[in-house]
């Protein structure tokens, strides 16, 4: 089986345990996007036909949230905090010296797909600011220096030392 | 958990969740298990507690509770010993866990003195007093302070956080003990529906997600709109920066938003209800479905509820990323499966709301609200707080201050007893410059103002608003241009779109703006700004655009001389701007460690071993990373 295949199986699969339910359109992209980290155009695709929603409001939700990527995303998503009081502890400093060090932008992924990084909303952490997320874990009081070692450690964690 | 239909049936689970507060043989450790507490090091904590439980044979019961509100000292380990004060210790690391353990169980509390104690708490539902100590209190505890002593928590009145910090979210007997469904008991067998909406009115409450609007009213028309169906929502989109509060009530005391909804929905007659959850709040979603499914396999969620011929369900629904959705008819649209764009609101959402039928929408902590209400009356909680805002309100008081938390307050208190009292002044002795309230939509609140009492309408003739309950504190590193600036920059990338003014003009100031932060700002700026503001707040459909201009117009109503500082002197006086900033090293201060040359990205720190170092101004991009690493204040800002 080819893999647009499996991708459409699993579409499917996911949408009827919506039972083709049209308000769960946000709620379906959610598990695409959980099961492929980001929702790709295939997937789309057969949410179109198999909903029965026309493809430009699919392509319409699926690009207004924020929660939503059309293009690949790195298996460690950096996402730095960029709630007001993270903005007041020098929260921008760290996503400038995150895109400086892996040589992207904000919103981007590195060529080998390890790393994305992106700015996220206030995560609430204020007290322990400023803050950056990693996937699930939050990495509390973050400065610039701390950057190139929190980094090594993802990358270490990619070939499984 | 079997059926709860009766008021036996609560009885006897609120007995269970009883003997598990109070234990009466064992001893019980909860630990505050929130997103923030976890990334500070709960969790490490907590499986210290239990490898050193399994390793010494103890017997103990472990938990975990929501929040407890005193975020700058978690983790925070809180322990119940059968008849004696309870006691928590605050900043507890792994190795601390056997010593605290094995002092816990000899009561010898020399070698980590616990942060504070209880003897006695007021159980805020019934009115009635809880002894935790039973005889004489021994000496060993008295020289622990006790919690009412403590600043953060001594002005505090936790009505709504009540049980965050004090239940295990995951046991619904534990809510019931505290009052839980109580109130919803009494709702449905001894209240009318008018009667319940009447109630609501007379407390005074309003809605504490931002605008203030009375909820009862809210309430009355939902009531008396027409429509086959009708919903309620419940709005957990919180997505004002720096505001946390609805985060720490879904994540710690998920149940009472379920009974507050439970009795809006009777008083209003709607069949179901659905709870938007913002995307970033995976706890949040988990602690709440949970409570979901046990309150439906108690029958306090699906048919006859209390035996009474009233239906209700509650869905959950998680957003996905977009901070309008937190605006009513946004939340709606997405609800749909749309995007989340806001509508005209010339037909208000409690006539046509959900799928056009009558809809009422409250935020998390105004549902939190509401079953207290009920049990002990729209009398009692009008009493609190001040004439025009009723009850008590929560503030994440975070930024620059020495304590860092969720403070619940009555409505009324003023800022200077927030942040001074509360918030143990300003970090490292420097200087208050001002307070941010009310998110993007709100304004900073200047030093002069530090005696304005907090309450919907004082905040709103201050040139800022309640919002959700943000109050960031800021000192005088904190350049308000900058702040305005970053305002419009969250703004500018969450408008929606659909009101040109809104879309184009916020660009447009923010553009304006960062020419002023980069030392290009021009005479006749500011006048422009307040040009902008005007036609951006006329232009626009929603709060979101109505409300945008405000961070800069507070700023600059507050702080225009340090606008005027950047357009003409060409200088950030906070030290914040990169365009109007020299870092520089003291000769005399420097000691050559070599730090500040170790982390400079570009190399423009350099010098030799335990010479002064220097740098190049033509090199230096103001990354500000020596100024952070240097131990020694060698290095400042010019």
């Amino acid at each position: 089986m080819n893999t647009e295949n499996t991708m459409q199986d699993k579409v499917k699969e996911i949408v009827k345990k919506y039972k083709g339910d049209k308000s769960a359109l946000v709620a379906i992209l959610q598990d695409v996007q959980d099961e492929y980290r980001y929702l790709p155009k295939e997937a789309l695709l057969t949410i179109h036909e198999q909903m029965d929603i026309p493809m430009a409001r699919v392509y319409e939700v699926a690009t207004f949230y924020d929660a939503f990527s059309l293009t690949p995303r790195g298996r460690f998503i950096i996402e730095v905090c960029t709630g007001t009081t993270c903005h007041v502890q020098g929260g921008m400093n760290l996503l400038d010296t995150f895109e400086r060090s892996l040589r992207i932008n904000c919103g981007e992924t590195t060529e080998d797909g390890l790393f994305s990084v992106d700015r996220v909303g206030c995560l609430g952490c204020c007290s322990i600011a400023p803050v950056v997320r990693v996937n699930d874990t939050i990495h509390p009081q973050m400065t610039q220096d701390e950057i190139p070692r929190v980094l090594r450690t993802y990358m270490a964690k990619r070939y499984g030392r | 958990m079997s059926k709860i239909n009766t008021l036996d049936a609560l009885d006897k689970a609120a007995k269970k969740g009883r003997d598990l507060l109070f234990p009466s043989t064992k001893i019980r450790i909860s630990i505050g298990m929130t997103t923030n507490s976890i990334a500070a090091g709960a969790r490490s904590v907590y499986d210290a507690f239990l490898e050193e439980k399994k390793n010494k044979n103890m017997k103990f019961d472990m938990v975990k509770t929501g929040g407890m509100g005193f975020d700058s000292v978690e983790p925070i380990v809180d322990v119940v010993i059968p008849n004696k004060p309870r006691l928590a210790f605050a900043k507890v690391t792994v190795e601390k866990v056997p010593v605290l353990l094995e002092q816990v169980a000899r009561l010898n509390l020399d070698r980590e003195l616990p942060f504070y104690r209880v003897d006695e708490q007021e159980d805020i539902f019934t009115g009635e007093t809880i002894q935790y100590v039973k005889g004489r209190l021994p000496r060993v505890f008295s020289k622990i302070s006790l919690r009412e002593e403590i600043p953060f928590y001594k002005n505090q009145l936790k009505v709504v956080t009540r049980n965050c910090g004090v239940i295990d979210p995951e046991n619904m007997e534990e809510y019931i003990a505290r009052g839980g469904y109580y109130g919803l008991h009494k709702a449905l067998t001894e209240m009318k529906p008018d009667e319940i909406v009447q109630e609501i009115i007379d407390s005074g409450l309003r809605g504490r997600g931002g605008g203030g609007f009375p909820t009862g009213i809210k309430w009355r028309s939902c009531r008396e709109a027409e429509g086959d169906i009708k919903y309620v929502i419940c709005n957990g989109d919180e997505g004002d920066p720096g505001a946390y509060m609805d985060r720490s009530l879904m994540e710690g005391d998920p149940h009472s938003i379920i009974e507050g909804m439970i009795i809006g929905a009777y008083a209003i007659g709607a069949s179901q209800g659905y709870i938007y959850v913002r995307n970033e709040y995976p706890l949040a979603v988990e602690n709440l479905n949970r409570a979901v499914m046990q309150a439906r396999k108690a029958g306090l969620l699906g048919k006859n509820i209390f035996g009474q011929k009233f239906s209700f369900d509650i869905k959950i629904a998680k957003g996905a990323g977009a901070f309008v959705c937190g605006e009513s008819t946004a939340l709606i649209a997405s609800l749909e499966g749309r995007a989340g764009e806001p509508r005209a609101k010339y037909t208000h959402t409690v006539e046509h709301g959900l799928w056009d039928m009558p809809t009422n929408l409250n935020n998390v902590e105004t549902w939190n609200n509401v079953p207290i209400i009920i049990a002990r009356g729209s009398k009692w909680f009008s009493q609190i707080g001040t004439k025009t805002s009723s009850g008590t309100k929560v503030f994440s008081l975070v930024g620059k201050t020495n304590n860092i938390g969720l403070a619940e307050v009555p409505m009324g208190m003023t800022i200077r007893d927030i942040v001074y009292g509360i918030g143990g002044g300003i970090y490292n002795d420097r200087e208050f410059k001002a307070v941010q309230t009310g998110g993007p939509s709100g304004g900073c609140i200047p030093k002069s103002l530090l005696d304005l009492p907090v309450g919907f309408d004082e905040l709103a003739d201050a040139g800022s608003m309640m919002g959700s309950g943000g109050m960031i504190v800021m000192d005088d590193t904190t350049c308000m241009v900058d702040i305005a600036k970053y305002f419009l920059d969250f703004l500018a990338k969450e408008s929606c779109g659909k009101c040109t003014p809104c879309r184009e003009g916020i660009r447009r100031m923010r553009s304006i703006l960062e020419d002023i932060c980069s030392g290009g700002g021009q005479e006749g700026d500011i006048e422009l700004l307040k040009e902008m503001s005007d036609a951006i707040i006329d232009g626009s459909l929603c709060a979101l655009g109505g409300s945008a201009p405000s961070p800069v117009l507070s700023t600059l109503r507050y702080f225009q001389e340090e606008y005027e500082t950047h357009i003409k002197g060409k200088k950030c006086p906070a030290g914040v701007c990169k365009k109007l900033i020299k870092f520089r090293i003291l000769d005399e201060q420097c000691n050559g460690c070599g730090k500040c040359r170790k982390v400079c990205p570009t190399r423009a720190a350099t010098g030799s071993r335990r010479e002064p170092h220097k740098i190049d101004q033509n090199l230096c991009i103001q990354c500000r990373a020596c100024y952070e690493v240097c131990t020694f204040n060698a290095i400042i800002i010019e």
